[in-house]
């Protein structure tokens, strides 16, 4: 076991996402930036593994078209050794192909590795595409889903949540993994572990550092529109002078709009 | 339709797998309505061992074609194993449109199909539909429930996941179809599958319910879960509740909301649930909601038709004899 790289995007924190109810566009240049709940746990895991392997090294990456040091202090907070990212305006409109494409880049010029830890999807565009896109980039055997790891050896094992059945499948690594949120609950980075991050590196490229061809990473999607769903409900308050009579009611206005009985 | 731009041309057809045979007759329906628009055809791909008697229920349903890929190596899913067949398929027949379920399992596999062809994939496609201009365009929630987004492809074969229950199941006819088999070198899986273990869910989806009443932080303790029981039995519903409920109390397996079960019920009744957008974008396709909640300001009550401020030990009781009177 030598190294773990663990993928995170700094997301959009949706909890915080405002929108102008004129036009039901979202406020996303002002809203709050965090690290994605999925990669978190991804890196949180890496850490579990190191604590009890011992021999390792977690190294994680991130892609952005923004400033991103404080989601990388926080990993290194929490225990990664080493922050790489690329950052370029360029990414601004890279969709997941682009993404996998730039990060598969990435890692290859990192050199060896043992696993990649991905989070299943992303906390803001919830597509959970590019985990596996980067399986295939770097033709590595992919476990998808994963709530429970295990390394013995060179081997890697790891239990599936699919959606009728718990799958357990092993591997020889390098692999790649993504992550549910169940597998863990993140750790809080304590003071002392985030005065010693400070003295951990952070590495910054930009896509001229990585062998990129330039026309890979056009979008392969148009995003028409994204808009804050209407609502048309009805929105109709029942009142009562007590519970029967408005249990009452409701169940009149239920039966009325066929919703209930035969 | 944009014959001759770049990489869009010389692609036709739309083609539908999933390696949940339910799933895969659902997305016949929308499958054969965006072929019909195109005026193409539409080909199902069965994965499998030993299915081929399956071909003739697929064409009722409405397939023009079934490529079928009967092989004991296929017996299980294995994403390489799978990955090659549709890879093949799409590399030899050139489809226009490619759905896939999506799925724990279809969902990669999407992906990496995509990624091997390098195109473009929509993934858990809730709408789907085809305009003049853009051709097939796919709507997907996104930023954790605040947003709707819709997105077309740039690139073809124009790869989309949907997710179960989006779309309704076709009334299967009376039809004929071709069925061509597949002789394909399947690719060995580097991933090994030790053991499979049924999940401990209920017994009946909470997909299929008609009904569902669920709870979140407003119900005091887990055997409190009796009153909605008793008002499921009463409506032939079924229980569900929001991700505290199941996350952190662990007083059910799963929930409701854009993480969990996304639902579309005739009725969906939201007991003690606040209405955190993340959940509601779990309902958002119910015909009717009703939002019963101490807390008048609760979000929930925003996106209901019916809003009952009020205790819902109260309410539950009172609602469930006030049906069954008035039921009969």
């Amino acid at each position: 076991m030598k190294r773990i790289i663990v993928c995170l995007k700094q997301a959009v924190d949706v909890s915080q996402l405002k929108v102008d109810p004129a036009t039901r566009q979202l406020l996303i240049a002002s809203a709050p930036r965090k690290m994605s709940d999925f990669d978190k746990n991804a890196l949180e895991e890496a850490i579990r593994i190191k604590e009890k392997l011992g021999d390792v090294e977690i190294l994680t990456l991130t892609v952005t078209s923004e400033d991103a040091k404080a989601v990388l202090r926080e990993a290194l907070a929490m225990g990664a050794d080493k922050a790489y990212v690329v950052n370029d305006v360029s990414f601004k409109d890279v969709d997941t192909s682009g993404t996998a494409y730039i990060l598969a880049e990435a890692i290859k010029k990192i050199g060896e590795y043992s696993l990649v830890l991905c989070g299943e999807t992303s906390l803001d565009s919830f597509s959970g595409l590019v985990g596996s896109r980067l399986a295939e980039l770097l033709n590595l055997p992919q476990m998808s889903s994963v709530r429970k790891v295990s390394v013995e050896g060179d081997t890697v094992i790891a239990e599936r949540t699919l959606e009728d059945a718990v799958e357990t499948v092993k591997a020889k690594m390098p692999a790649l993994i993504t992550v549910t949120r169940e597998i863990n609950q993140p750790r809080i980075p304590s003071l002392m572990m985030i005065m010693k991050a400070s003295k951990k590196e952070i590495v910054t490229w930009t896509v001229a550092d990585l062998d990129v061809q330039r026309d890979r990473l056009g979008s392969k999607i148009e995003v028409v529109e994204v808009l804050a769903p209407k609502t048309e409900r009805k929105k109709i308050k029942i009142t009562g002078e007590n519970v029967q009579k408005i249990a009452e009611k409701l169940a009149r206005a239920l039966i009325e709009e066929g919703v209930v009985g035969r | 339709m944009l014959e001759g731009e770049d990489g869009m041309s010389g692609h036709e057809g739309v083609l539908v797998f999933s390696e949940k045979y339910d799933l895969m007759l659902e997305m016949h329906g929308k499958g054969r309505e965006i072929a019909d628009k195109l005026q193409t055809s539409l080909a199902a791909v069965l994965i499998g061992s030993n299915v081929h008697g399956k071909t003739d229920e697929l064409i009722k349903y409405g397939a023009d074609k079934v490529y079928l890929a009967d092989n004991q190596a296929l017996e299980h899913f294995q994403i390489e194993a799978y990955l090659s067949v549709l890879h093949n398929l799409a590399t030899s027949y050139k489809p226009e449109i490619i759905l896939i379920g999506s799925t724990r399992n279809g969902k990669p596999l999407a992906a990496r199909l995509a990624t091997r062809l390098e195109a473009g994939c929509v993934p858990d496609c809730n709408r789907l539909s085809v305009d003049e201009k853009r051709g097939l365009v796919g709507e997907r929630i996104t930023y954790g429930g605040n947003a709707a987004a819709k997105i077309a492809w740039k690139t073809k074969p124009q790869i989309a996941t949907v997710p179960a229950r989006a779309f309704e199941k076709p009334e299967p006819k009376d039809r004929s179809g071709q069925v061509i088999r597949l002789d394909v070198k399947v690719e060995e899986s580097r991933t090994e599958i030790v053991e499979t273990k049924p999940l401990e869910t209920s017994a009946v989806r909470i997909e299929d319910a008609d009904v569902i009443i669920s709870c979140g932080r407003g119900l005091g303790k887990k055997e409190d879960r009796a009153l909605l029981n008793e008002l499921a039995t009463v409506l032939c519903g079924q229980v569900g509740c929001s991700r505290p409920l199941a996350e952190d109390r662990k007083w059910f397996p799963e929930w409701v909301g854009l993480s969990g079960h996304k639902v579309k019920p005739k009725l969906y009744i939201a007991c003690g649930i606040s209405g955190v957008i993340q959940h509601v974008a779990g309902i958002r396709d119910a015909k009717v909601i009703v939002a019963i909640n101490k807390d008048e300001q609760a979000p929930i009550f925003e996106v209901a038709d019916y809003g009952v401020v009020g205790n819902l030990y109260e309410i539950l009781p009172a609602l469930k004899e006030a049906l069954k009177n008035q039921l009969g």
